[in-house]
């Protein structure tokens, strides 16, 4: 018997939280018996493990179990004082017309909610309501895309308290964008929000997730997304992770993508003081074309980890990948891009490019691109780059007249540019550029 | 009182010295042409003026309108009235043509203590001169000189000279790689800016561009130094007989 395998590593302050934390939960918990057992064998996972640290290849660049000093309560349901904060939250989307489904620490709040005469082929539900219901759709799908050898998602799926649950069906084509807002209220507390979305065969939808809450506290949020996009959809996906300045944010998207689909999703992260964001996305099916793409604003000490797997599992699939970061002061930007392209997989064009943008001398950067490939008829390629501002373009801008902060200002829009233009949604678009422009400012205290 | 005035300039770029003792006065209305052989120093001269880093002098001073330039950064000297038409212009992706021109000039009216120009006041500035210099509204949306042929390029930069109104307008070889029609378009452009108040310093090579530009002075630059000063048909013995004497007498 091999004693050392069973010695445990001293565990962590939040560790010891996070495992009191299911266990007192555990009863309250929604859902029945079935996936009560998910829970509890997605609880081993992270027992086993314990937070991710740096001698975790996948988890090098943003090591958990240092960064976590300690795991917040599980958030209490929202009172009307922490209402109020979700009334307000997802403003940054400006004048654009959605369809809004609010949650404050991780519940759902109906009643700042818009369920109200649902376009045909739309049905939204909670996660709490659909697994207290004992909704067999739902049990058939949850889980099934979210890894679960991930620490994060393993947490996510011991501690899920609620979430949407979109179903578009087949032909739907939906209008007006879902805007899922998750607002974090005063008190700093967990919440572990995981959300369904099943978008069937031909139809159409846009999917907003906006994560936001106060500075100054440190709340700690684990938000995780399954997505199935059918064959033929045309599935947009935004998230904004606008987190306070204390927050630690961990989020997961993980979709598979059928045959002959659109499916475009893009990052925009400014705010947080820990961020993870993690993309797995499975190419299902044939001649699909992705479009996955990132922006990311740091400042301060902030640090945020982009981390992508495109997993080409059907012939002729098209994925570009574009991810820019824009690091001021001591801020730290993590991309992990890995593209793999299985045997079958043939005639896979797929590109990653990631470039980082560094305007103080005390930012980092760290690219990890990597490719996997067992086809033999592909064309995959990556880039990645990280370097200052261009100072000759600083001076052709500033020889006419512009001031130094402003030059700066837009060549760092331009930079970015290549990245948000890929946004369908001319109004969401413009609301991301206004954004970054805001961002801008404040850098330079106009 | 001269526009410019340039006093024993000296210049060291990478610890070797370009200008030597350089002089030069332009007054209000005048044209000037600055006409040299490769490394006499007319580019350095050009960017020194600009404000480019690295460009700054060791001895010597510069006053544009009795200010010293050297106490103004490269955006203070464009507001003042003082324009580089860049030899090599940048190609700046993601920032359009028509956002960095109404930056650049509002930065510039801001500066000044003028209003902004409103949108409609802008775009028909930008259209009108843009028309005379045959510059299509496509190249206007498209980012700044991206994908612009060299020609594109030079009368970009003659367009924004026609729209900031610089009061000294610094023309660095705006002639090299253009076609004889190309240098016609840009010579009118930059003729229909003459006046009583602004003053124009050509840099070039060749006499070709002074039968579009007529000079009021040439001068002959030559190892850092100007070391002949006479009218615009000095630029037509230069034509003819080379550069090889002033080398020699600059040497000596």
């Amino acid at each position: 018997m091999n004693v050392m395998a069973d010695v445990k590593v001293m565990k962590t302050a939040a560790e010891t939280a996070l495992a009191q934390a299911y266990t007192q939960a555990r009863p309250s918990l929604p859902g029945g018996s079935a996936i009560a057992a998910q829970r509890a064998a997605a609880f081993d996972v992270f027992a086993k493990e314990g937070l991710p640290h740096r001698r975790v290849e996948d988890w090098k660049y943003t090591d958990l179990r240092a960064l976590m000093r300690d795991a917040k309560p599980l958030a209490a349901p929202p009172d009307a004082a922490a209402k109020a904060r979700g009334k307000t939250a997802g403003a940054l989307l400006g004048d654009v017309e959605t369809r809004r489904l609010v949650f404050v620490d991780g519940a759902f709040v109906p009643e700042l909610s818009d369920t109200a005469s649902l376009e045909a082929g739309l049905a939204i539900d909670s996660l709490a309501a659909a697994l207290a219901d004992n909704d067999q759709d739902l049990a058939a799908h949850l889980g099934k895309l979210a890894p679960s050898s991930d620490v994060a998602v393993a947490l996510n799926t011991a501690l899920m308290g609620d979430g949407a649950v979109i179903r578009v069906a087949a032909g739907s084509t939906i209008e007006r964008p879902l805007h899922l807002v998750f607002a974090a209220s005063e008190k700093p507390a967990a919440s572990f929000v995981r959300s369904l979305v099943v978008v069937e065969k031909g139809a159409r939808v846009m999917l907003i997730e906006s994560h936001e809450g106060p500075a100054g506290s440190e709340y700690q949020v684990n938000a995780a997304l399954e997505l199935f996009v059918g064959d033929e959809a045309h599935v947009d996906h935004v998230k904004i992770i606008g987190e306070g300045s204390d927050a630690l944010h961990v989020s997961t998207l993980a979709a598979a993508i059928g045959a002959r689909a659109r499916f475009n999703t893009f990052t925009f992260t400014s705010g947080g003081a820990v961020v993870r964001n993690q993309l797995f996305l499975k190419f299902d099916g044939e001649r699909t074309v992705a479009n996955i793409r990132g922006a990311t604003l740091l400042k301060g000490r902030q640090h945020a980890d982009t981390t992508l797997v495109a997993d080409h599992a059907a012939r002729g699939c098209q994925s570009r990948e574009v991810f820019k970061s824009v690091l001021d002061d001591e801020a730290h930007g993590v991309f992990q891009g890995r593209i793999i392209v299985r045997a079958g997989a043939q005639q896979t064009d797929a590109k990653m490019m990631t470039r980082a943008l560094l305007l103080s001398d005390s930012g980092e950067a760290d690219n990890k691109p990597e490719l996997e490939i067992f086809a033999d008829d592909v064309q995959c390629g990556h880039g990645a780059t990280a370097g200052a501002l261009d100072e000759e373009l600083k001076f052709y801008l500033m020889a006419r007249g512009i001031p130094a902060a402003d030059a700066e200002a837009l060549l760092i829009q331009a930079f970015l540019g290549e990245a948000v233009e890929g946004i369908e949604h001319a109004g969401l678009r413009e609301a991301l550029m206004e954004q970054i422009v805001a961002w801008l400012k404040a850098r330079v205290g106009h | 009182m001269p526009l410019l005035e340039i006093r024993n300039l000296h210049v060291e770029i990478d610890g070797k010295e370009i200008l030597k003792g350089l002089d030069l006065t332009v007054n209000a209305g005048d044209v000037h042409a600055i006409m040299g052989p490769n490394g006499s120093g007319k580019s350095t001269l050009a960017y020194v003026l600009a404000g480019k880093a690295g460009y700054e002098p060791t001895a010597g001073t510069v006053l544009f309108d009795g200010r010293n330039i050297f106490d103004m950064e490269p955006d203070e000297r464009a507001a003042a009235g003082l324009f580089l038409a860049f030899q090599y212009p940048l190609e700046i992706p993601g920032v359009a043509t028509m956002t960095f021109l109404r930056t650049a000039l509002n930065a510039q009216r801001k500066r000044r203590g003028e209003a902004e120009l409103s949108t409609p006041e802008f775009l028909k500035k930008v259209r009108e001169v843009a028309k005379k210099l045959g510059i299509e509204q496509d190249m206007l949306r498209r980012g700044v000189n991206v994908g612009f042929s060299g020609g594109e390029k030079k009368r970009n930069e003659i367009l924004q000279m026609a729209l900031l109104e610089p009061r000294l307008a610094v023309l660095d070889e705006t002639d090299s790689g253009l076609d004889i029609d190309a240098l016609k378009i840009a010579s009118e452009g930059v003729n229909r800016l003459r006046g009583p108040t602004r003053s124009f310093v050509v840099i070039t090579h060749y006499q070709r561009l002074l039968t579009y530009i007529v000079p009021d002075v040439v001068h002959v630059l030559s190892k850092g130094r100007i070391v002949r000063t006479g009218g615009k048909d000095l630029a037509l013995e230069l034509e003819a007989r080379g550069y090889a004497q002033y080398q020699e007498e600059a040497a000596a």
